[in-house]
């Protein structure tokens, strides 16, 4: 191997083979059984209880602790199962700090709050490793639903309508399922495939056919898959990014943070992955860390994320935050970048010193450079290839209620619907729920009768 | 530091914390082990008539219990008395008591209940330098089968019996180890003291089964898929033990009576609270079995600072709670309390309110934004949500003032008035005019 990590340029191999299998290897090791006994221990089984309410879930995590600590881990995956299918990936990637373990009454406590996440997986793990599938299919209806996109809100859909009997099919642009699980999650949360190993344990429930590589918009339209089926869902998440919209956006080493994060999640061997070695980050969120993070551990020297506003607009975590300053991830907010410098490959990006005054975002007059010769740009993904005829809100397909669009007969959740945050365990419950939904109206007498207003 | 010297029944020692006749007083290694670390004396582990020794099982014998972070809570077992040759066992006695003379050398005794087998053993152990012996009247496997252990503890007669004929024969101090298998610990301790006993110790160990095998369906510890009932000590007896020693610290015929208090004992506290129920001294085996012999260090730091604290002698402490033990007929009635959640320290688990809404008294009130409260007329003081509550201190109780109204009952606190005479019993005394 010839390259370092002072090598210039964008080149692959610049750390030594061993350091690339440490620093992808799965990020928070499971919990052995001592370790989940002495975890769940601490758990006070509180009455209506605050971790449940604030999993968009609802997973009973007391009583899923509770069977772990009794030693039925397998009647804890269950628990969790029933409520959140994708409950594996949940446990892995969900921001557990800003969600149950936030409110966990021994955080609030003692800043230590149980290690729920952790627990989650040694259930999931452990059930899913035996191969059991704990759910049963009940008779088939004649029904079908047609779902579209193969993320976590097309698979809790598709799972929860499956159990209740009716056919479904997914309709998936890309070649392979798991959306975001499969396409975008930092690769140490979900190590060892771990997102096609569940999505092949999700379809064991039976009923469910997925077409990968078939686009609603270029491959198919909404009226014709309407037309074949009783229901329609979309959970088409969000295909579509935001420009910077800065003059030199077009160089040779600028690119859009989530296609770097699908091409290292994909690869086969990191280390022929190239890497710059001083890369720029611009946005603020889980996709800016993941890509700044991942940009370390495949060996760039310097990495910077730079964020247009204060510290604490950032809608990545503390802990998250905290996580990208520990892998060697500089964080300079309050500067918004103005120009992409470089003679065909960046070379520089200029940024400007922001204000967040009361009439909104304003550039200051102060300047500065940063050295890169890589540039990700993480500032948001946005609706793309929405059906035409569907309302839209700020930019997400208008639902109401468990998921219903404008259009009767169709439903949506996950990234592409309005509410809710854009997590991988919001877009499970949005797809349950729509599930159940489509299933009620289904169930009665075929008429779906939409609200109006949407 | 508090002078934690103890003199019990005539025999000194540096402090009052012995070990139990137990694994760890089994034979010359860990004794001199326990001595280093500082135990201020041993009961040996009990010793059988001459002859062959007894056997033990060779699968395991103990069982156990355990609480948050397999902390072990109570141990269970199925050992028998010294398994080693008498004479082998009076050797390392004599050596042992020569090199630690300041510190107390007991014998725990069980022989067959006739009077030549204790006549004959205490011949034995007449030069072994031991500053006493202990009848062990108490362990409740294997041995009371045959006629030992617990068959006789539980018969004051044999009791009374063996207890003269070994005052008879040796001059040392007696102490009468009773079994807690029994409906009341006082026909025992009574008959002990009729027999002339210088001394009781309380409690050996509880019949029980920890647990059962639910792939083999037999009860633990398991011996080739059949178990026996053992003996439970550890942490989940203390309260059985303090009872019983509290019931002879009080009782008319047995006040005054020195006690050994066994059970449980595990801190310092522990042993301050057998202490203050009548205990002289303590024994402990379950805890130096669980954490070693160094715990002694905290029990003597422990005693010494509480003493310290409190400006109280060693012998102050002893009996001091006695008089407190009380049959409830005697509590006052008019003690009024509620209890008081410190919305501070609350951290809004919610468990009390579980506690009281499904199994008590529905007096906690879930407010908006988790916030509990209780309702002073619906409590009744019962204190399970205090006990319940992960928080210490968070709920208290707390009096009503005299004279202030319970809003429970719409009744003043008034003065001390127990069952004895409340209108309510009808055989209650008329109060005086
Ligand atoms: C880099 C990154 C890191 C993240 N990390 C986390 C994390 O750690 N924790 C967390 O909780 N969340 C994380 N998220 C967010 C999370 O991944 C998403 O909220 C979640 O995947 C949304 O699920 P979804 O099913 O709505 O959409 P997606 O996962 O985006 O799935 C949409 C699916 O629809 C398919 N599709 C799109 N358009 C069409 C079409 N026209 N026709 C057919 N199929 C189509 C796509 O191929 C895809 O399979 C992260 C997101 C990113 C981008
Ligand atoms: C393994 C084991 C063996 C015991 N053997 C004896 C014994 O030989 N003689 C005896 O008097 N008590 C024996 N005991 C009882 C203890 O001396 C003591 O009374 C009892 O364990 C309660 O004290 P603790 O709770 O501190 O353990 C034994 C206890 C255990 C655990
Ligand atoms: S809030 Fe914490 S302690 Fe309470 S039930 Fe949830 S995990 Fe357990
Ligand atoms: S003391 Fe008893 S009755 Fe009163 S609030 Fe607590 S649990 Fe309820
Ligand atoms: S049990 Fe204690 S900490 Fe929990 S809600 Fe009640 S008072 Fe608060």
């Amino acid at each position: 191997m010839t390259n370092s990590q002072l090598t210039p340029g964008v080149v692959p191999g610049r750390l030594p083979t061993a350091a690339y299998d440490q620093n992808f290897a799965d990020h928070t090791p499971p919990l052995d059984r001592h370790e989940a006994t002495v975890a769940a221990d601490r758990c006070y089984f509180c009455y209506d209880a605050p971790c449940v309410t604030a999993c968009p879930t609802s997973i009973d995590i007391p009583l899923f602790i509770r069977q772990i600590s009794t030693g039925t881990p397998d009647a804890a995956a269950r628990t969790i199962f029933a409520q959140n299918i994708l409950g594996g990936m949940c446990a892995r990637v969900c921001p557990t700090e800003t969600l149950c373990e936030e409110v966990c009454v021994r955080e609030v406590a003692e800043g230590k709050p149980v290690e729920i996440g952790r627990l989650q997986r040694f259930a999931t793990d452990g059930l899913m490793a035996k191969g059991i599938h704990p759910f049963r299919r009940a008779a088939a209806t004649g029904r079908t639903v047609a779902v579209v996109g193969a993320g976590p809100a097309g698979l809790a859909c598709a799972h929860r309508l499956a159990m209740h009997g009716h056919d479904v099919v997914i309709y998936d642009a890309r070649s392979k399922p798991g959306g975001l699980n499969e396409f975008g999650i930092a690769s140490y949360k979900a190590t060892d495939d771990f997102a096609q190993a569940e999505v092949n344990w999700l379809l064991q429930i039976g009923g469910i056919r997925i077409e990968q590589g078939r686009a609603l918009g270029r491959d198919m339209a909404l009226a014709d898959m309407q037309a074949s089926h009783d229901a329609v869902f979309l959970g088409i998440g969000l295909a579509g990014v935001n420009a910077l919209r800065v003059a030199g956006e077009d160089k040779h080493g600028v690119r859009d943070a989530v296609d770097f994060i699908a091409e290292l999640r994909q690869a086969r061997d990191v280390s022929a992955l190239p890497i710059g070695r001083d890369v720029v980050v611009i946005g603020g969120g889980m996709t800016a860390v993941d890509a700044a993070v991942q940009s370390r551990l495949l060996g760039a020297e310097t990495v910077t994320i730079v964020y247009r506003r204060g510290q604490d607009r950032m809608s990545a975590s503390g802990y998250e935050q905290d996580h990208a300053t520990k892998a060697g991830v500089r964080i300079v907010t309050n500067a918004a970048p103005v120009q992409v410098l470089g003679n065909g490959a960046v070379t520089d990006v200029e940024f400007a010193y922001t204000v967040d005054g009361p009439s909104g975002l304003t550039l200051g007059a102060e300047r500065f450079r940063l050295k890169a010769d890589q540039v990700f740009k993480a500032i948001g993904q946005t609706l793309s290839g929405a059906p035409e005829g569907l309302a839209v809100e700020g930019g997400k397909i208008a639902v109401m209620g468990a998921g219903r669009t404008s259009v009767p007969g169709i439903w949506a959740g996950g990234d592409c619907a309005t509410g809710g945050d854009d997590l991988t365990v919001t877009a499970v419950a949005q797809g349950r729920d729509a599930a159940e939904d489509i299933h009620f109206v289904l169930s009665g007498d075929g008429q779906i009768a939409h609200p109006t207003g949407v | 530091m508090a002078d934690l010297t103890s003199t019990f029944i005539g025999i000194k020692s540096p402090n009052p914390f012995w070990l139990a006749s137990a694994p760890p007083t089994d034979k010359e290694y860990n004794v001199r082990r326990a001595f280093q670390a500082g135990w201020g004396g041993v009961v040996w582990k009990t010793l059988g008539s001459e002859g062959p020794p007894i056997v033990n099982v060779n699968g395991p014998r103990y069982g156990a219990v355990w609480g948050a972070d397999r902390r072990l809570l109570g141990l269970n077992n199925i050992e028998l008395i010294t398994d080693r040759p008498l004479e082998v066992n009076l050797r390392e006695i004599k050596s042992v008591k020569r090199d630690y003379p300041d510190r107390a050398m007991i014998i725990s005794l069980m022989v067959p209940c006739d009077e030549e087998s204790w006549k004959a053993i205490l011949a034995q152990i007449e030069d072994t330098g031991a500053d006493g012996v202990e009848l062990n009247f108490g362990c409740p496997h294997g041995m009371a089968e045959r006629g030992m252990g617990s068959a006789v503890g539980q018969v004051p007669e044999y009791i009374e019996m063996v207890t003269r004929w070994v005052k008879q024969y040796s001059r040392m101090p007696c102490i009468v180890k009773l079994t807690p298998n029994v409906t009341s610990i006082l026909p025992p301790a009574q008959a002990a003291h009729r027999g002339g006993a210088d001394a009781v110790s309380l409690i050996n160990t509880v019949k029980s089964i920890t647990n059962v095998d639910l792939d083999h369906f037999s009860p633990f510890p398991m011996i080739d898929g059949k178990g026996s009932h053992g003996g439970y000590c550890g942490p989940a007896v203390k309260p059985i033990a303090l009872n019983m020693v509290a019931e002879i610290a009080r009782d008319r015929e047995t006040r005054g009576l020195p006690i050994s208090g066994i059970g449980g004992v595990t801190t310092w506290r522990d042993a301050a609270e057998f202490m203050a129920l009548g205990a002289g001294n303590v024994q402990v085996c379950t805890a130096a079995m669980t954490y070693g012999f160094k715990i002694v260090q905290e029990m003597i730091s422990g005693l010494s600072q509480y003493l310290d604290e409190k400006e109280m002698a060693l012998s102050d402490l002893i009996g001091r709670a006695v008089p407190n033990f009380v049959e409830w007929q005697d509590l006052n009635l008019n003690y009024v309390t509620k209890a008081r959640i410190d919305p501070d320290s609350c951290i809004s688990c919610g468990r009390c309110y579980a506690a009281c809404e499904d199994t008590s008294h529905q007096a906690i009130a879930m407010k908006p934004g988790r916030v509990f409260e209780v309702m002073d007329d619906e409590c009744v003081a019962c204190n399970l949500c205090v006990n319940v509550c992960p928080v210490e201190d968070c709920i208290t109780m707390v009096q009503l003032p005299k004279g202030a109204v319970d809003p429970r009952t719409s009744v003043p606190v008034g003065d001390y008035a127990s069952w004895t005479t409340h209108p309510n019993n009808p055989g209650a005394k008329v109060a005086a005019e």
